[in-house]
């Protein structure tokens, strides 16, 4: 494997946790809810990936673990915010301390324990292509989800009538409402969807990324993955693009500091960050686009009208 | 049946009193089966949590000192989140507010004089709106989200700031460690009152939520933030800009933060050191929503917050629980706020299902 | 009558001399701790948690212990100093850098209670103590060793802060490598964190794919170990042992061994005789232990075990010339011993790596 290859899977392997968090809060808020406890679901998924993998020796129970408890978690939220109508910054705020707490009581059994790794798996024919095979189909088995996921997103919200109805409720719920759409119990699923991906975007971090439990491990990945959905202009696709590109700055600066430069680390550590607002910038200039996919109804809560 | 909500005509004056005294009660509650299942006897650990800080003139001076930021920062966030403005990025602002305002102690040293402090409060206060001033103008002038943009400005000021630390300002005399001159006597920030450590921070956090509430009680300005809050398009048949209330909002937010900012750096640490802030721009948030973004509100949640930081070290040491579990208390006192806030603008009443399905479209 | 008085009296105020003059001892000792990350890092804090653990071992019911983790270097470590010193702790150690002004400034106005700084370099008051271990020692032995048994003669080094300390760390492993390989290669990045496993695994991935076959870290998490372990690389453990995590990777471990220090330190307060010290310990007072060494052939064994017992003994000093400075100029002449002052405040690297320090 040439440097090259191994670079690029190192970023896919940094992008992976953020895709998957990005496009499950992508669902949500194009839904009209927006949910900031994505760090609080992650963190969750992660202990839990964690613990069930140690429990039952197979990292693939983990990781269903992890979807689990990412969804279970965000159904705190839920409830909250769409039965008992809570404002939607705050309650998301306190899924992430509350998580961030949770986890942290609920993995000081395992500390310090090497974890189960999950293995790659080849996928036969397309694993041998040269180049692209090693990178692309000899994968961990949640980057494969992650990237099918781009592609089911995109044709979920894009060509069913189920998506339609979700993007309705996200631009306008009194009118979806008035149309007889189920507001509340497609927010709920929506609500769940992302969950799940927050959940197994956090059981990624330990058991693929770094095998192990540490306490705060996602280390503000959640908060990126927030951003990723505004920088995505709320399209799949794009998420993708924002995902690979943070991790491509990331691991790159990296490098440049290996390769002896001289610019300060710190400012290098700052790339990705700047990067991101600059594409975001450049993207913003074209208002229609923007405007166009923002979803209108976000973070306003809802309640049937009698 | 089903939960239903019924929206009330206006706001419940009974529960607005009583939903923050039920909240507590449940997380008391909560708290009792929480530390009763890890093996604690429960009372010692709401006494330590709840009663302990509040019960020596040193520990509510650390309250004071502890809320000071939180209150400051987040009556700035609550003009942000009132007219609509997104402002996540207040811990970015605290930081650029700290380093602009400690120029003149750190590189013009050897000046000392009375003036130095008023000045170090008006740098920080420009510093911190400045900063603010970019997600703002991104927004206004770009259509750029703004939760994003003041986000990653956040670590982009904690790695300024530590590259400053460790390079140009760093202590000459400091042995190369990662911290700038202590400050000299000019430009600490003096006690409020003399029996402990409360600086004037706290003085400025009350002052700046008395001029809030006066502000949006009494003020065209204030009625102004409300509308555009509530419509953009309202408020721009009432004459009011919504892109100048952008940078409005978001400037007076980052002056906020960045006077919380030096005042941390010039009343608490008396220098700049890599890490200044526990979160504070965060934990505003929180404080902002528990207030109910209403200035009276802000303080009190501000000091209750704090409570719950000090109680929950307290009851490290007393009970030896672990921090993480006052994390998870402080998450779920948060919670039941939140839910029994629900009470204060809706009715919650039990319907039969099938009843309901007369009515109309149901969610 | 009057005699007796005046030999009362007497007698009264040279007992009153003779208990202010030493400290009382005691028969039980409220020792407290606090941890600038969680005891659970299996880093840095968790191995000053295990040196307290040890002293309750080794004392029993004459100690009491308590401690606070995650404490916030900013205003936050001032109350929770204050906290302790108002709980009766009779010895407060601070285990982090950032604590020393907080440290300071309490120790002010509890002259009673004894304050032990860690990695710090102010004592401004008599009760306060200072503590740090000379870590870069270790580095040496790793330094050697890395040159042993890289086969591309190039090591990568995940580096936090450029501090003082850290910035040993990388002389000093450089000065051993050099000593076995005069072009021995080291490679740094610098991930402005003490612990964030994602980050250092990142960084680990990088120095690799970049051709380095060595991992050694200054950083607190167990995921370079992990990287390297996966990619069939060698690795060196920080702080504490990591073989579990690279049974066939690890090569040795530089230990922090507080126990035997908070014993002392602890025992002094017991016996009335703790008086305000600087320590800077290392291998010889068992403060810097090195993990078996595994995964190497006996020769390297035996070469990293002499050079262990010369720096114990005091034979050996890694920062002995002739050495030079990254720029050329001379630092050391030939058998000059850099003094720890010069150390103390070290921000420059030695000649040979490839790698800008900030200014």
């Amino acid at each position: 494997m040439d440097m090259t290859q191994a670079i690029i899977l190192t970023v896919m392997t940094a992008a992976t946790p953020l895709l998957l968090a990005a496009l499950g809060e992508l669902v949500v808020e194009r839904s009209g809810v927006l949910n900031l406890g994505v760090e609080g679901m992650m963190i969750m998924g992660a202990v839990a990936a964690f613990a069930v993998a140690q429990l039952t020796g197979s990292a693939m129970a983990g990781a269903v673990g992890g979807m689990l408890a990412g969804l279970l978690f965000s159904l705190l939220f839920g409830v909250l915010t769409l039965t008992l109508v809570a404002n939607q910054v705050a309650t998301g705020l306190a899924l992430t301390i509350l998580g961030l707490g949770l986890s942290g009581m609920m993995g000081e059994a395992f500390i310090g324990l090497p974890g189960l790794k999950l293995e790659a798996v080849a996928i036969p024919l397309m694993s041998d292509i040269p180049f692209f095979g090693r990178i692309l189909f000899n994968q961990d088995p949640i980057f494969y989800v992650s990237i099918l996921a781009v592609i089911g997103v995109h044709w979920f919200l894009f060509k069913t009538r189920a998506g339609l109805k979700l993007r309705a409720i996200g631009d306008n719920h009194g009118s979806a409402h008035a149309l007889g759409i189920k507001v509340i119990r497609t927010r709920y699923l929506a609500v769940m969807f992302g969950g799940a991906c927050a959940g197994l975007a956090g059981a990624h971090l330990s058991i693929v990324y770094t095998p192990q439990w540490v306490e705060n491990m996602t280390a503000g990945r959640g908060w990126i993955a927030l951003a990723l959905v505004v920088f995505a202009s709320w399209r799949p696709g794009r998420v993708l693009a924002g995902a690979y590109l943070f991790g491509a700055v990331s691991i790159g600066q990296l490098h440049a500091q290996a390769f002896g430069m001289g610019i300060p680390s710190q400012f290098l550590s700052a790339l990705p960050y700047l990067a991101t607002i600059a594409v975001l910038v450049i993207i913003s200039l074209n208002r229609r686009m923007t405007l166009i996919n923002t979803p209108a109804s976000l973070g306003k809560s809802f309640v049937p009208e009698r | 049946m089903r939960i239903e909500l019924q929206k009330r005509p206006g706001q419940s004056a009974l529960f607005s009193i009583l939903s923050p005294f039920i909240a507590l009660g449940l997380t008391l509650v909560a708290g009792v089966i929480l530390f009763a299942a890890l093996g604690k006897n429960p009372f010692d650990a709401l006494y330590s949590f709840f009663i302990e800080p509040l019960t020596e003139v040193w520990s509510l001076h650390e309250l004071a000192v502890k809320a000071a930021p939180l209150i400051l920062i987040a009556v700035g966030l609550s003009i942000c989140y009132r007219s609509n403005n997104w402002n996540i990025g207040a811990e970015g602002q605290f930081i650029i507010g700290a380093m602009a305002g400690s120029i003149l102690p750190v590189v013009f040293h050897d000046w000392q004089s009375p003036l130095v402090l008023p000045l170090m409060l008006v740098f920080g206060m420009v510093g911190g709106a400045l900063y603010a001033a970019i997600p703002a103008f991104l927004k206004a002038r770009l259509n750029t989200n703004e939760i994003l943009t003041s986000l990653m400005l956040v670590y982009v000021a904690q790695l300024f700031l530590d590259w400053v630390v460790r390079g140009p300002w760093r202590n000459p005399e400091g042995f190369n460690f990662p911290e700038t001159r202590s400050f000299h006597e000019y430009a600490v920030l003096p006690e409020m009152i003399a029996s402990g450590k409360t600086h004037w921070g706290f003085g400025f956090a009350l002052l700046a939520a008395l001029l809030l509430w006066f502000v949006m009680r009494r003020t065209l300005k204030g009625f102004e933030i409300a509308v555009l809050g509530q419509s953009a398009r309202a408020g721009r048949f009432a004459g009011f800009s919504d892109k100048g209330m952008v940078f409005f909002a978001f400037m007076v937010s980052g002056a906020l933060a960045g006077l919380a900012g030096i005042s941390e750096v010039s009343g608490a640490i008396e220098q700049l050191r890599p890490v200044i802030s526990p979160g504070y721009g965060f934990t505003a948030i929180i404080v902002a929503f528990l207030g109910r973004l209403n200035p009276l509100g802000i303080v009190a949640a501000g000091l209750i917050l704090a409570l719950t930081y000090l109680g929950g070290e307290a009851a490290q040491i007393s009970i030896g629980i672990t921090d993480k579990v006052s994390r998870l208390f402080q998450g779920l006192l948060l919670f039941f706020v939140l839910g029994c806030d629900t009470l204060i603008h809706y009715r919650i009443t039990l319907v039969q299902t099938g009843l309901a399905t007369r009515q109309g479209g149901t969610a | 009558m009057k005699k007796t008085l005046l030999f009362l009296a007497a007698a009264t105020a040279l007992a009153g001399y003779s208990t202010t003059a030493s400290a009382q001892a005691m028969d039980k000792v409220k020792a407290c701790f606090i941890y600038v990350g969680p005891v659970g890092d299996f880093g840095w804090s968790y191995q000053h948690d295990q040196g307290r653990q040890y002293v309750v071992e080794k004392l029993g019911d004459k100690v009491e212990t308590a401690f606070l983790e995650s404490v916030s270097e900013g205003a936050d470590s001032e109350r929770a100093i204050e906290r302790f010193a108002r709980s009766g702790c009779n010895i407060i150690f601070t285990t982090s850098f950032g604590y020393m002004d907080p440290t300071n400034k309490i120790a002010a106005d509890f002259p009673d209670v004894k304050f032990e700084h860690a990695t710090g370099y102010k004592r401004e008051h008599p009760n306060v103590a200072t503590y740090d271990s000379k870590f870069f020692q270790g580095r040496y032995v790793i330094g050697q060793i890395a040159a042993k048994m890289s086969k591309t003669g190039s090591a990568g080094y995940i580096a936090s802060f450029p501090i003082p300390e850290v910035v040993q760390g990388i002389n000093s492993f450089m000065l051993g490598a050099q000593s076995v390989n005069p072009d021995f290669k080291l490679k740094v990045v610098w991930v402005n964190t003490w612990f964030d496993p994602g980050k250092e695994a990142d960084a680990a991935k990088v120095l690799l794919d970049g051709g380095v076959d060595i991992l050694t870290q200054h950083t607190d998490s167990t995921a370079p170990m992990q990287v390297a372990a996966e990619r069939k690389a060698f690795a060196f453990g920080q702080a504490s042992e990591m073989i579990k995590f690279g049974p066939d990777t690890q090569l040795t471990s530089i230990i922090d061994e507080w126990g035997p220090y908070y014993l002392d330190r602890i025992t002094a307060v017991l016996e009335g005789t703790w008086a305000q010290t600087a320590t800077w310990s290392g291998m010889a007072e068992g403060h810097v232990v090195m993990a078996p060494y595994t995964n190497m052939p006996d020769d390297v064994k035996a070469m990293a075990k002499a050079t262990e017992a010369k720096i114990t003994s005091g034979e050996f000093h890694p920062f002995t010339g002739p050495i030079m400075k990254q720029d050329g100029s001379e630092w050391l002449k030939d058998g000059e011993v850099a003094e720890d002052g010069a150390l103390a405040g070290l921000n420059f690297y030695v000649k040979g790596i490839d790698d800008q320090l900030p200014k």
